[in-house]
């Protein structure tokens, strides 16, 4: 069978003021129908990049490269060009959800005439009527009490939780294959943010769509997804099962992530940080783009004289060459 | 002398809430009959969730917002300050004594400034120092405790990462040489990496200098690796608190035991073992009387239910209190 998406060799670059800007670097990544694909990384790794490539939502000064494919069920999306595919992928098959649900609300409009309005470009044979009550139904569903109420209001009036909840019950509404989450649970209390994540477990078994979970918070990843990729400046530098990646990490840098996360099952253990800064995506190392960090030694890619190459080291689970070297002199 | 550096007696923050001006006035309460008492030298957490109060309290304790009930006493060698009976004199004094580290680090820092300048205004506005040679050293001696270069100090902030300008805000705090700190939020903003170089960087601080931290979150992991006490606060009540690994190895309360595990295993096989609660924090206008966690606790007792009972800690082990509603 093949996958629900496949983004093949995908590069994106910016260009700006300051220069070009190389914000992802040739990423490969694959999900299958039903399943959960964790993105992790620090602030500007190009997580957001990468979701928005598959809407084609990235601004006008953004380049791809020309061998780069995002096979969404058998179509490259990175050839779409007239509205009526865009329009196939922005709240057709992909829908995306934010952090800041504000975000994807219209102040001024109540939020039940955005899901209806939505619901009647995308759904050819449905009328305003079935619209109203599917989405009256999609509220219901994600837990919202009063729905009916709610339908009738403004995103403003409703709290955080709550926004969040109707933000999902818009993207699923059009029963997308593709659900696109970017950190939808960062701003959230954690008791809300339990609440959420078992929503969104719910709406996968229950629809079998297939899910991108973009977070920087390693245990939200390890309560949803199936797979992660990890990502560093831009490269994925390791990826694989969930289980693999969190247990028996390989790559510097995503030991670094677990080593600097505070754990309350272990408390003794020191909060031991990342060497120096991540570099400026203007001034990316050449090589692998972990070297100027990374603890370990290794001669070879400290120099940056070992290309950036996965490499798997056991059944689905993938790392960087180099930094596969980096780990054997421990 | 006092172990303690702060006191803080049945204190309560009410705010003025009308929502329109033909509406009538209501009173949101914002903070409820608190009590704590904060050793010197210790690193205090206080967490709960959005709303809960922590920001309030602690600015109450700054002597930032107004207390509307109660007392806040500041145990200083020579002598008390009682925060809500001060003259302007003894406000001057204390601002020196007690200081506040922001939580966004980019939003916090004028873009304007120097470096060296941020660091230097209060020395400037509070007149700590007598001439610029003066001030210049303070800065310098700070900034290098803080890990910061001396040729940082000539660059705007702008040109800094989030967490050097993280530790720009603390040298900010720091130069008065204050003996107390509010710590809001400070590392909320920031990645993991950089968030655990900080909080190494505040412990160091707390032992070089001789400092006492309120730290405010309400990422429980972090406040279960830096604080020695915790205080758990939920609708403006302190409903558990204690210290930080008793606490968390035997929560109580149950709401300290669902916010526990609501907090996201790294361990993948650990799944889903959050008591859901339901619905969210009622509005501070109309707390529930009684046990103000009641609307959502998942087990509450025949007695909860009825709203009777009056909240207030108890001691269930030396140090650890517990809310009375909940060891009924
Ligand atoms: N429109 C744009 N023009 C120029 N640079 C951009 C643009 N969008 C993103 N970038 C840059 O691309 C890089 C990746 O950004 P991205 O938003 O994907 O990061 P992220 O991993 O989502 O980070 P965060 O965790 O902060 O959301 C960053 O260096 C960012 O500054
Ligand atoms: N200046 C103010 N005027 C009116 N109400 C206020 C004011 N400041 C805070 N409140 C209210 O007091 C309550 C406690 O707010 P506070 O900011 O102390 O919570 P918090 O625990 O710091 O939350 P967060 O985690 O979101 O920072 C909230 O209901 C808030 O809306
Ligand atoms: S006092 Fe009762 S209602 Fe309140 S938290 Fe405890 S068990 Fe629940
Ligand atoms: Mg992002
Ligand atoms: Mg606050």
């Amino acid at each position: 069978m093949s996958h629900l998406l496949e983004v093949k060799n995908l590069d994106v670059k910016f260009d700006t003021d300051e220069g070009r800007i190389i914000a992802v670097e040739n990423i490969s990544l694959s999900l299958d129908q039903g399943k959960v694909l964790g993105i992790v990384g620090e602030s500007g790794s190009g997580k957001s990049v990468t979701a928005k490539s598959i809407m084609q939502l990235n601004p006008g000064n953004t380049f791809y490269n020309n061998n780069a494919e995002i096979i969404l069920d058998n179509e490259n999306v990175l050839k779409f060009t007239s509205k009526e595919d865009l329009k196939k992928i922005r709240g057709g098959k992909v829908s995306m959800i934010f952090q800041e649900p504000m975000a994807s609300f219209a102040p001024a409009i109540k939020i039940g005439a955005q899901m209806v309005e939505q619901l009647l470009i995308h759904k050819k044979n449905m009328n305003k009527k079935e619209a109203k009550s599917l989405s009256i139904n999609m509220l219901n569903r994600v837990g919202i009490a009063d729905a009916e109420k709610r339908f009738n209001q403004y995103a403003f009036e409703l709290s955080g939780g709550m926004r969040q909840r109707a933000m999902i019950a818009m993207a699923l509404s059009t029963m997308p294959k593709l659900l696109l989450a970017d950190e939808p649970t960062t701003a959230l209390d954690v008791t809300i943010q339990a609440q959420v994540i078992n929503l969104i477990k719910d709406i996968i078994q229950e629809y079998q769509m297939g899910v991108i979970f973009i977070t920087h918070d390693l245990g939200v990843i390890a309560q949803i997804a199936d797979d992660v990729a990890v990502m560093y400046l831009g490269s994925v530098v390791e990826k694989g099962p969930v289980n693999k990646i969190l247990k028996n990490p390989k790559h510097p840098y995503t030991k670094g992530l677990l080593e600097a996360l505070p754990d309350v099952n272990n408390l003794d253990a020191p909060l031991s940080p990342i060497p120096g800064n991540i570099p400026s995506p203007l001034d990316r190392p050449t090589g692998c783009v972990f070297r100027t960090r990374c603890p370990h030694h290794n001669p070879e890619g400290k120099d940056g004289k070992i290309e950036m190459k996965l490499v798997e080291v056991e059944q689905g689970h993938w790392v960087d060459q180099c930094g596969i070297k980096c780990g054997q002199n421990e | 002398m006092s172990d303690n550096l702060i006191s803080v007696n049945n204190v309560s923050v009410n705010f003025d809430y009308q929502e329109n001006f033909i509406s009538k006035k209501q009173k949101i309460h914002a903070v409820n009959n608190i009590n704590i008492k904060i050793k010197k030298g210790s690193f205090f957490g206080l967490v709960g969730e959005s709303g809960s109060g922590k920001t309030t309290l602690g600015r109450a304790i700054l002597g930032a917002n107004k207390i509307s009930s109660g007392n806040v006493i500041f145990h200083d060698d020579e002598r008390d300050y009682d925060l809500t009976n001060m003259n302007k004199q003894d406000l001057k004094e204390y601002r020196k004594k007690a200081q506040l580290i922001f939580q966004d680090p980019y939003a916090a820092l004028s873009p304007r400034m120097t470096v060296r300048d941020i660091i230097a205004e209060p020395l400037e506005v509070m007149k700590i120092t007598n001439s610029r040679q003066e001030t210049d050293e303070r800065v310098r001696d700070i900034a290098a405790k803080c890990r910061l270069n001396i040729e940082h100090l000539r660059r705007f902030p702008h040109a800094f990462s989030g967490g050097q300008r993280q530790r720009i805000s603390i040298a900010r705090a720091l130069v008065s040489n204050p003996k107390f700190i509010v710590a809001d939020e400070s590392v909320a903003a920031l990645d993991v990496s950089i968030q655990a170089d900080i909080l190494n960087l505040l412990k160091q601080l707390q032992t070089e200098l001789n400092l006492t931290y309120l730290f405010i979150s309400h990422d429980l992991s972090v406040v279960a690796h830096v604080c020695d006490v915790v205080a758990v606060m939920y609708l403006g009540h302190i409903v558990e608190m204690g210290p930080s690994r008793e606490l968390f190895k035997n929560p109580k309360h149950s709401y300290t035991k669902a916010l526990l595990s609501s907090i996201p295993s790294i361990d993948p096989e650990k799944r889903s073992e959050a008591i859901e609660l339901k619905g969210e924090i009622p509005s501070a206008l109309n707390p529930p009387p009684g046990c103000v966690f009641r609307t959502r606790c998942p087990h509450p007792g025949v007695d909860c239910k009825g709203g009777e009972i009056t909240m207030g800690l108890t001691e269930v082990e030396p140090g650890h209190w517990v809310d009375q509603c909940c060891v009924l």
